[in-house]
């Protein structure tokens, strides 16, 4: 008799317990609350990503072309898996003397983890992380950037 | 396979035989490859395989600069990666003999509780998605989205941060930091309830996870198996009381032991652990000193020649950091004890005489990272 009773008390808790799950479950079926998930490729143009997201790393440029690097190489000592290669020329500068200007700044993309280090060690603020996430191509070589823009210049006083 | 179509119908009940679960299985959580053993559905043994995604991160250590080092121990346990992280900083600090801001150890360990919130929250969705829970997915990585935003603001990553470095944080914490915190502490209370009310009252779940995988707490000392995985067997074993490290000295919060030693007393240590954490978070969160966010370190961080050793307490258990350094500016040697491995080791010993579906329910109340047992 009491096996009996048991037998019946089990089946009832355990409907029981089905339908406060599906209480729940239908409860976010009728009334979602706040929808959380992003129509991606549709809403790209007012995507806002977090001011400090780690997309890419960037050469923060001025509106006239100038940047902060003077070639000095700690950012490319820095790196953990030599995603940065610096390519330093000398210029003499407008004192006669002889001096060390950044030629090329490569990034390779694909090797990097986004560690941070290159960003914070840089003496001069040089470095920066920029927001572009989308990094898909179609060949690996185009993830190997200059990041110095063409005709750029380095800003004077920063040495 | 002619022989045994051949057979009668109990000798083949008879005959053992073995399967691959993995490495491509997807409760397996990665590629971990498990030898199984089988007589009929009964688990007779278990051999695991590892290795498919080792990267040699220990070697790859010692050619690395200490501030080099805390990028790869994000990718060992990823889910605990500000944890990993942890480890490094504080091994490095103390053979510095460096005394870190307040505000570091405040930053720190409110990351870290964030960090087991959301590694349970993804061990909870997993782990209903394995016994056939589709729904608990989807609803644990909605409540984790949160979490992920708020490093995503702070830290600049979603999931691999690097944000501690040696003697600080690589950032301060955003303005918004706060603020966030506190918004997803009181969500997170509220959809906690509908956790337990989907799983942990379930009928199904309950008679899947109860009396299944049953580790004495003799046998989780002996394995070494730590972390919520121990502590579901009865053994105290949390790091925060045993060495407290950072604020965990400070703040005061109970450490979640069960005595059932089952799958289903594991699940509900994790579940503990969450409001736990949740609690600990509140204590700091509105007392965070000001202050600098990092302490002054020298360009090139060499450690003393000698041994150091630190340990932290995971999401999944004890993570213990060894560095031998010869006084150079890289280790000579860098060994990581991760909780995953260890508990791997137990699974053989649990899961025998079990049917193989009670294997998944084993498995994923053990919470393995396989890039956490490969290293």
């Amino acid at each position: 008799m009491n096996s009996f009773f048991r037998y019946f008390s089990d089946i009832f808790h355990g409907v029981k317990s089905l339908l406060i799950g599906m209480s729940v479950t239908g409860r976010y079926f009728f009334s979602p609350g706040q929808i959380v998930t992003q129509q991606y490729p549709e809403n790209r143009k007012n995507l806002q990503m977090f001011e400090r997201f780690k997309g890419e790393v960037i050469m923060l440029h001025d509106i006239n072309n100038q940047h902060r690097c003077n070639g000095c190489g700690i950012c490319e000592n820095n790196c953990p898996n030599g995603s940065i290669e610096i390519i330093s020329a000398r210029i003499t500068g407008e004192d006669g003397k002889s001096k060390r200007i950044i030629d090329k700044h490569i990034y390779h993309l694909g090797m990097c983890t986004f560690c941070g280090l290159c960003v914070k060690n840089c003496p001069s603020n040089a470095l920066g992380f920029g927001n572009e996430f989308e990094h898909a191509v179609f060949d690996r070589s185009k993830l190997n950037k200059v990041l110095n823009q063409p005709g750029s210049s380095i800003i004077k006083g920063v040495e | 396979m002619k022989e045994i179509i051949n057979l009668p119908v109990s000798k083949i009940e008879e005959e053992e035989y073995h399967i691959n679960m993995g490495p491509q299985h997807p409760s397996t959580h990665g590629v971990l490859r498990l030898l199984v053993s089988l007589q009929g559905e009964i688990v007779k043994s278990l051999k695991p395989h590892c290795g498919y995604i080792h990267r040699g991160i220990e070697k790859m250590c010692e050619k690395d600069t200490y501030p080099q080092v805390i990028h790869l121990t994000d990718r060992m346990d990823y889910l605990s990666a500000h944890i990993n992280n942890h480890a490094v900083c504080l091994l490095v600090e103390k053979a510095l003999e460096i005394e870190v801001p307040e505000r570091v150890k405040y930053i720190r360990t409110i990351m870290d509780e964030l960090t087991r919130i959301q590694s349970h929250q993804l061990w909870w969705s997993s782990f209903g998605m394995d016994l056939g829970g589709l729904t608990c997915f989807f609803y644990g990585l909605r409540d984790r989205e949160m979490i992920l935003d708020i490093w995503e603001e702070t830290t600049g990553s979603r999931f691999l941060q690097s944000y501690n470095c040696p003697g600080g944080v690589m950032q301060d914490i955003h303005p918004n930091f706060q603020k966030k915190v506190h918004a997803f502490i009181k969500t997170f209370k509220k959809k906690i309830k509908d956790y337990d009310r989907i799983l942990s009252g379930n009928v199904i779940f309950e008679n899947r996870s109860q009396g299944v995988g049953i580790l004495s707490k003799e046998d989780a000392i002996s394995y070494g198996v730590t972390g919520p995985s121990g502590r579901g067997s009865g053994w105290s074993c949390d790091i925060r009381k045993i060495e407290p490290y950072s604020m965990y000295g400070q703040v005061h919060f109970n450490e979640v032991l069960r005595y059932e030693c089952d799958t289903y007393s594991r699940y509900m240590v994790r579940m503990q652990e969450m409001h736990e954490s949740m609690n600990i978070i509140e204590q700091l969160i509105d007392n965070i000193p000001a202050g600098d966010h990092s302490a002054k370190m020298k360009a090139v961080i060499k450690l003393p020649a000698g041994e150091y050793f630190q340990r932290v307490e995971s999401a999944r258990g004890e993570l213990d950091v060894y560095v031998v350094s010869d006084g150079n500016k890289t280790p000579y040697r860098m060994k990581f004890r991760t909780p995953s491995f260890t508990n791997l080791g137990v699974l053989d010993h649990i899961s025998r005489g079990m049917k193989i579906a009670d294997l998944v329910a084993i498995g994923a109340s053990l919470d393995l990272v396989i890039p956490d047992i490969d290293r």
